[in-house]
Formats: C-alpha cells, structure tokens, sequence
C-alpha cells in the first residue's frame, strides 16, 4: 500500500519535472532561435555609426538608448548574443567531449596514461580561479577564440574527472565483465558500455556550466581580453560603458540585464535537467 | 596523522615545482626577453654584438633548464627581476600590494559568513514554505549575476545614486572596502547558503532530532546545541576552502573599484604587457591557494576526532 502510493508520489514528481524540462528546452530554443537570427531581426545595423543620434535616452525609436557613437544599443544587444552564447557553447561543447574522451580513457585503462594526466589536472586545478585563464589570456592577447582557449584549459579537468570516476565506478560491473566475457574489444566496451552509461553525470556537469562558463566568458572581454571592440558583445559592451555609468547607466545596463536574463535562462534549465536525471526521481521515467 | 601531513607535505613539492615551471615557461613563450625588451627601452638601435654580450651576462645563452633554475635560485632569494613598466623590483612591488588584497579578502569572508550562515539555517528550518523559496530564490539570482555587473550595480546605486560610497576607493578605508567585499560576498553567499542549507537538512534529518522531540526537549534547544555545533565543522572547511579561489577571483572586482591590490596590479600588467609582474601574480597565487588549501585540509583533519584519533583513515 505505502509502496504504492510512493510511486504515485514520483510519478507526480517526475511529471512536473518533465513539464519543467519541456518548457525550459522550448525557451531556450526560442533564444537560440532569436540569436541565430538577430542580424535579420534588429531594427538598426549594430554597427552603423550616427553621431546625431549619440547618447540618447530609451526611447520608442531606440528602445535601449544609443550609445557614444549614436549605435543602436537595443540591436548590440540582440547581435551581441551570437558571440556571448556560441562562444560559450563551443566552449562548453569542446571541455565536456575532451574532458569525457580523456577521463574514460584514464578510468578504463588506468596505469602511467591514467597518473600522468591526472597530474596534469592537478596542475591545471592548483590555479585559484581566473588567475590561470587571465594568464594565458595575457599570453595569447585578445580575442573570443583566445578566451575559449583559456577559460578550456582551466576548465576540461573537471569533465575529466567526473568521466573518469564514473569509468572507474562501472568498469569491474557485471554487465562490463559480461561483455567482455563475450570477446567485446576494449574500444567497444568503451562505446557501447561504458560510454552510454557515462553521459548522464556529464550532461548535467555540462548543463550546470553553461551559465558559468558565459559569465567568465564575459568576465575576460570585460578585462578586454575576449571579444574586441567594436565587436558587439555583453562584456566589452559593458566595459565601454563603464566610463558613463553616471550619465548614460543603460551603457551598462541593457548588455548587463541582457547576460543575467541569459545566465537565469541556462541555469533554470541546467537544474531541471538535473533534477530530471537525478535516479532518486527516476522511478516512473 | 602525522604520516598523512608528511604525506601531503611531500606531494606538494612536485606541484610547487610544475607551477613555478610553467610561470616560467609562460612568461619566454610569450617571446619577451629582458634584453630585447630592455633596448626597446632606451629606445637606440644597438649592435647584435652588444645584444649577445648583454644575454650572456645574463645567462640566456644557456639552455632553458638551466636557466630555469637559475631562475628558480633567484627566487628563494626573493629575486624575480624588476617590472618592464616602472623599473622596479617585482618581488616587493608584489608584496606591497598584497596586504590590500587580503584585506578585502577577509571582510568579504566575514560578510558572507554573516550573509549565508543565517539564511542558510533558516531556509532550513522553514523548508518548502515561502521563506525557504524567498531566500533560495535570491541564491539562484546572486549565483546567476556576474560579479563585474554586481559591482558595477552597487556602484551605480550606493555610490553614484546615493552617496554613500565614494565611487573611486581612495586608499583603504572602512567605507572604500565596504562595496568591492559586498560584490564578492554576494556571489559567495548565494553558493555558500545553498550548502547551509543542505548540511543543516541533513543533520535535522538524523535520528537524535527526532528522539530529542520525542523526549520534548525545545527545538530551539536541539537547533543551538546540537545541530549549529555538527554542522558549522563543513560549513567552516567549505568557507576556508574557498578563501584561496577568492584570493583568485578579485581581479576584475579589484580593478572596477580601482582597489590598490594584486588583483588590479595583474590587469593592469596585462593591459602593459609587463610580463614579469603577471608572472609573479600567477605564480604566488597559485602557491598561496595551495598552501590555504593544505592548512585547510591539516587542520580541519586534525579538528574532527574521528580522523584524529585513528578511526578514518583515507
């Protein structure tokens, strides 16, 4: 009886967290869908020049105001979503399969492969946050890929170690020894076992990053070691905005509202994918 | 525990020795060496003879290992050249910049034990009811914020809006500390509540809570005797363990609030592509954040018996 009514119970549970995940994955496609398309959509080229018309408050023509060279902050704003979001989604994208192939590498086959790059991860992590990432930044100068470089190299040994624990944690299963029992090689144990197995944990890891990953994206071309003027993009907006914050405050505050909406948008969904992958809410799937 | 401190003491020597390794790498791949940046300097053509006796004074014609360790000798003598931008000795330059950095860093840690501590044991005890979801709601907003935009909203609201903090800290001062440690605290104590807030659950969910209602002693009793005690262990090692990555993350926060720390000193390295002074931001921060981690983790092992007393051993 008590069995039953805790089924009921997460199946509930899981429905409104399938609801949760349906509407969250149909607004984030509407934001990819309005930023793969922002250069047709904005009412202004971002990039066009009027000095006539700079400095001005939001108004009906220029919803988020102009900026000191009379731009449209409103479409910047919109433009500015292709770099800030695909930058970080490469990112995202290249840490978490690096990181996974590496990590059940290490786990499955352990031995000098495993302790070397395990040491180097080690390496990687004993930098206090930005410090490493604003160094090699430094290093290779400005620019949105030089950024994504930095910010994967601090980044992948996390995806890295969660693939490799899981690897480890699998590995000596019975269903892994069944396979091999039954003459699987080792590279498809690795992908058709091991790896299927795997990419729930770092799907989450990944989702959970996203938000993260934008922010100090955003953080090194605030610095003006990312994206460059006059590329529209949040963090360098807001830099050049800084200067005015007293005078013209939506400079700063439109690109800056514009990442935080963006950041909620990506954690909402990163933590209901989450809770949706979570075995505990797992029972009525 | 004696053994695992050895231990732990030991491990550190490699690490110690691959960070100074890659500062150093960093900072010749990066194709400035002191000569060509030195005659750049005065600004003359000079010979490629002069260049070559210049390098070999300085022993750049060695081999790179060799050089590295010479480099590493000068170090432990406190000796990491001088800046390209003022002429002066890094070392120090660094070490008088220090201090403003920690100080922000240990007032951020105080006010985010004073933000998170309260309404992490709150939210806890009001769990699912509309405080819980009011304050975990403000920690998803704080964790979804970049701090350069939560500084840049404190600044435009308490100091040019109302007055209250000068916009531009000059020197270092109670109420020129007060905005750059609130930006970082508020990033940490959206993290750091969500922590409370699970440890407290947790130990609220154990047998003895349960027993000590049975027995009608007060929750207020149960709550302040046992729970705070059990839990505030963690949530002390989660907040030590973070002081390193903070010491780390106060760049950006330093130079908007034009706070006189390292962090600042490192943007405005880059900005001078003055090389040696990144290289000594990178390098001690690293070594700092390692060593806060190891005391950390000394410490706390030797604070819980369990571990102390021989019971754990990983």
């Amino acid at each position: 009886m008590n069995e039953t009514i805790t089924v009921r119970i997460q199946k509930v549970k899981k429905n409104t967290i399938k609801g949760r995940l349906i509407f969250f994955l149909v607004l984030v496609a509407i934001l990819l869908l309005v930023t793969v398309f922002a250069d047709k959509i904005v009412p202004y080229d971002p990039y066009a020049q009027d000095l006539s018309q700079a400095r001005q408050a939001p108004s009906a023509a220029h919803w988020m105001g102009t900026d000191q060279y009379g731009r449209d902050m409103f479409s910047r704003v919109v433009v500015g979503a292709q770099t800030s979001i695909f930058s970080t989604l490469a990112l995202v994208g290249v840490i978490s399969i690096f990181g996974t192939i590496v990590g059940t590498l290490c786990g499955y086959y352990g031995g000098a492969l495993d302790s070397i790059v395990m040491r180097i991860s080690d390496v990687c992590l004993a930098f206090p946050g930005l410090v490493f990432a604003l160094a090699i930044a430094a290093l290779l100068g400005g620019g949105v890929s030089n950024a994504v470089i930095a910010l994967a190299v601090i980044s992948w040994p996390k995806y890295a170690r969660v693939a490799r624990s899981q690897t480890l944690a699998l590995k000596n299963g019975p269903f892994v020894s069944a396979a091999r029992l039954s003459g699987s090689t080792s590279m498809q144990m690795i992908l058709r076992h091991i790896l299927p197995n795997i990419l729930g944990p770092i799907l989450v890891t990944a989702m959970l990053d996203i938000g993260t990953m934008m922010m100090e994206l955003a953080g090194l071309s605030f610095l003006g070691l990312g994206a460059q003027p006059p590329t529209a993009e949040w963090g360098n907006m807001m830099s050049g905005g800084r200067s005015m914050l007293q005078t013209y405050p939506w400079l700063v505050l439109s690109p800056g509202f514009a990442i935080f909406l963006t950041v909620v948008i990506f954690n909402l969904l990163g933590d209901t994918v989450r809770d949706y992958m979570d075995p505990k809410n797992s029972r009525a799937r | 525990m004696k053994n695992y401190a050895v231990r732990r003491l030991l491990q550190l020597i490699p690490i110690l020795l691959a960070i100074t390794f890659l500062s150093y790498g960093m900072m010749r791949i990066a194709g400035s060496d002191v000569v060509e940046q030195k005659m750049e300097n005065t600004g003359e053509t000079v010979s490629q003879e002069l260049i070559d006796a210049a390098r070999e004074e300085l022993g750049l014609d060695k081999p790179f290992v060799v050089q590295y360790f010479t480099w590493l000798g000068n170090l432990l003598r406190g000796d990491m050249g001088t800046s390209y931008v003022s002429n002066k000795p890094v070392f120090s330059t660094f070490v008088s910049k220090l201090p403003a950095t920690l100080l922000l860093t240990v007032v951020s840690i105080l006010l985010t034990v004073v933000i998170s501590i309260p309404l992490g044991i709150w939210a806890a005890v009001k769990q699912n009811k509309a405080t819980d979801y009011v304050i975990r709601t403000a920690s998803f907003i704080g964790n979804s914020l970049p701090n350069f935009f939560v500084s840049l909203l404190l600044m435009y609201l308490f100091a040019i809006r109302l007055g209250w903090f000068p916009v531009i800290s000059k020197g270092v001062s109670l109420q020129s500390v007060a905005l750059p440690s609130l930006t970082l605290a508020i990033a940490m104590s959206a993290k750091y509540l969500r922590q409370v807030r699970a440890t407290v659950l947790d130990e609220l969910s154990k047998d003895y809570v349960l027993g000590a209602k049975a027995r009608g002693v007060p929750f207020s009793t149960t709550m302040m005797k046992s729970v705070m005690k059990a839990s505030l262990v963690t949530i002390i090692t989660l907040l030590t363990l973070s002081i390193g990555s903070l010491l780390g993350g106060t760049a950006i926060v330093e130079s908007i609030f034009m706070w006189d720390g390292v962090g600042k000193m490192a943007v405005d390295a880059i900005n001078m592509r003055d090389y040696p002074i990144i290289q000594a931001y990178v390098m001690w921060m690293a070594i700092i954040y390692v060593l806060v981690n190891l005391i950390t983790d000394l410490s706390y092992r030797y604070l819980d018996p369990r571990i102390r007393l021989g019971g754990i051993e990983q």
